[in-house]
């Protein structure tokens, strides 16, 4: 592509977003503002979910479709332990670590002993999806189960322009910051970091350097896993939990994923606050045609940038 | 699978014709892509002939049996077993041309059927008259199949630009979108209600939802998409497909254009799981959002891969265990835990066999094999 239609293309989408922009600010300032909060903190949650996907995938060439399956078991293994002990703190660290140790389990037990079979892993999770998904209506039933955070993180902020905004939504931001912070620092200034950039680039290479690769990759999958976990209990107090969200939250992984670039954690974050973003956008300003919003981002990076915005080129 | 997996899946129809040498134009192969078994070049008159000597006893006996069926069956094993296996195998045949010759697993197969299924329910007739338009049902089916056919195009088109693994999140990240639009989406789709009533029609004197009439319709299309992806297997476009799903890089270095090449086979695929979505709708009388949910989108993979896609036939074998285990599962687990029972026999089949059920008859057959088949050989000789 050469310059000037490089440009003629970020004017073809900038012109009609900005004129959209101001469109709604005079419009409806307060929706719009609140709009764009729902989707930045919406954001956030997509970016907890996604970051293990991307990384699982980045290392393992792994697709966990069971992903979101995870943040469900994780969200319910989460409440049962938050009803018992009455600590939503307690509620977030299992919910973690269950899902990190099924994660540990899968990797060990059954994806390592076909390594390099892109395929066969991919349909292995999708089988796992399917029973967990079942095993989990089993238990926990239909119902809708929502959790009881401390008072300190639950209700109004004052805010200008929105007057009130709830303050769990705005924890929900920092959280996914700090742990967006924390797995750059680990993915960067660790050595065990070191090992899972080395092994994102050349596999071969890392092992052949002496490295246990297998506890690398276990390691790895534990993190991606007990990210999506964490996820499911601090998203399923921001909304709720309940059958189904395991598909809507794979559903999310997926595009932000294809959008931010595959194995990018950056691209990640990225990609979250453009889905989030235009999720919340769609079902305020297009409400029947709000998922159509998502997929044109999609279809367009596909278009220009199959591998997304940040992703390098297989 | 792995690509050593694949290859060793082709050598039954492509190896032979690969070692022939083609050395006609590479821009042949696309112009049939399209082309029906009946509308190809005269130089397909020996292949049919050869074909037809290649009748055995097995053959006519096998057709006999699927024809006689639904008279020896009662209507509950006609259509509910019989109609819908055949309706679901043929969407599931189409996954197995894609993944099986192309080397492409589209988790989006469901979504094109379920597009031509809504395509026949708004442009036919239905119990929600402000949208249904209640044109003829010939012409209904005819945009349905021209819609469903350009979609699939479409999502070959985006899915196509990476490769391998990519392909399955984009083709399911597809096929959940169109499922939450048509959830949402009261205008078109009429949201979560769907359409109902959508009926197949009645032609000469015959109501085609009747299970005997609905049964041989679907059997009908079933072997006709059979013959199709047999044919085309063996056809310049086949070969050349095989040739870019063992190793894209030297098709494009032989001239051969792997990216159109890509889209046409997501085309024929899509062509074909129209047809089946159009049975699908006429087999319901209904179409909603859960038509083409996710269960729905992995259920077509389940099946391609429970039946083996080393063979298109492996998707109607697939499709016949699947429809039996929906149905009487309930009377071994729980009425609720179907789910659970597929989901484990999926398991079961990618760790245990790759190759689905028909790997498990080849495994078989070479066990059972040796002496077994040399005394086969030497017996027909003899006669």
């Amino acid at each position: 592509m050469t310059f000037s239609t490089t440009w003629l293309w970020r004017l073809v989408i900038a012109v009609p977003l900005a004129v959209f922009v101001v469109w709604a600010l005079v419009d409806n300032a307060r929706l719009f503002v609140v709009t764009t909060m729902n989707g930045i903190t919406l954001a956030a949650l997509y970016f907890l979910v996604a970051s293990g996907f991307t990384l699982v995938f980045g290392l393992l060439r792994n697709v966990n479709l069971a992903h979101g399956s995870l943040y469900l078991l994780g969200a319910y293994v989460g409440w049962v332990v938050g009803d018992h002990t009455g600590s939503w703190f307690l509620a977030v660290a299992t919910g973690f670590a269950s899902a990190a140790l099924v994660g540990l389990v899968l990797q060990t037990a059954v994806f390592r002993f076909m390594q390099g079979q892109d395929l066969r892993q991919t349909m292995v999770t999708i089988g796992l999806s399917i029973v967990l998904a079942d095993i989990m209506l089993w238990i926990f039933g239909g119902e809708i189960y929502q959790f009881d955070p401390p008072s300190a993180i639950y209700g109004g902020t004052p805010l200008p322009i929105v007057t009130r905004y709830p303050t769990y939504r705005l924890v929900l931001l920092a959280t996914a910051i700090v742990i967006g912070v924390a797995l750059w620092f680990f993915l960067n200034r660790t050595r065990v970091g070191m090992m899972i950039r080395a092994g994102v680039d050349d596999r071969g290479m890392l092992a052949a350097s002496g490295v246990n690769v297998q506890m690398v990759f276990a390691i790895t999958f534990a993190i991606g896993a007990g990210l999506a976990g964490f996820a499911g209990v601090v998203g399923g107090t921001a909304l709720s939990i309940a059958p189904g969200e395991d598909t809507r939250y794979l559903l999310a992984s997926l595009v932000v994923v294809i959008v931010g670039g595959m194995g990018s954690v950056v691209g990640a974050a990225l990609g979250a606050l453009l889905i989030g973003v235009a999720e919340q956008m769609g079902l305020a300003y297009l409400p029947h045609y709000g998922i159509v919003v998502t997929f044109v981002i999609m279809a367009l990076v596909l278009a220009f940038r199959p591998q997304g915005i940040l992703g390098r080129p297989s | 699978m792995s690509a050593a997996q694949w290859r060793k899946a082709m050598n039954f129809s492509g190896a032979r014709d690969w070692s022939g040498g083609r050395v006609t134009a590479p821009a042949t192969p696309l112009r049939r892509a399209g082309a029906a078994p009946e509308a190809a070049p005269s130089t397909a008159m020996p292949s049919v002939a050869a074909a037809l000597g290649s009748i055995r006893l097995r053959h006519v006996v096998v057709l006999a049996a699927v024809l006689i069926y639904p008279w020896v069956a009662t209507p509950f094993f006609a259509f509910q077993i019989g109609g819908q296996s055949l309706a679901l195998g043929l969407i599931a045949l189409s996954l197995t041309f894609l993944a099986g010759y192309g080397g492409m697993v589209s988790l989006a197969q469901m979504t094109v059927a379920g597009i031509a299924g809504y395509m026949v329910a708004i442009f036919g007739a239905s119990s929600v008259d402000q949208i249904s338009l209640g044109w003829p049902w010939w012409l209904a089916v005819l945009i349905a199949l021209v819609a469903a056919t350009l979609v699939a195009t479409f999502i070959g088109w985006l899915s196509v630009r990476t490769e391998g693994i990519y392909t399955i999140m984009i083709t399911l990240a597809i096929g959940m979108a169109f499922f939450y639009l048509a959830q949402q989406n009261y205008a078109v789709f009429n949201g979560f209600q769907g359409f109902q009533k959508v009926a197949a029609p009645v032609l000469f004197g015959i109501d085609w939802h009747d299970a005997i009439p609905f049964y041989h319709l679907a059997l009908f299309w079933a072997l006709a998409g059979y013959f199709f992806v047999k044919y085309l297997a063996r056809a310049p476009f086949g070969i050349a497909l095989q040739g870019v799903r063992d190793n894209a890089r030297r098709m494009s270095a032989l001239g051969y254009n792997v990216t159109r090449l890509r889209i046409a086979a997501y085309a024929v695929a899509g062509f074909i799981a129209a047809i089946g979505g159009v049975l699908m709708v006429w087999y319901n009388a209904l179409i909603t959002p859960g038509s083409v949910g996710t269960s729905w989108l992995i259920n077509i993979l389940i099946i391609a891969v429970l039946g083996g896609m080393r063979h298109p036939i492996g998707a109607f074998i697939g499709a016949i265990v699947f429809v039996l285990l929906q149905n009487f599962a309930i009377d071994l687990v729980d009425r609720e835990r179907f789910n659970l029972v597929i989901g484990l026999v999926f398991l079961v089949i990618v760790l245990f066999s790759p190759d689905g059920l028909l790997g498990w008859w080849a495994h078989l057959r070479r066990w059972s094999g040796g002496a077994g088949r040399q005394a086969r050989l030497t017996g027909r000789k003899s006669t």
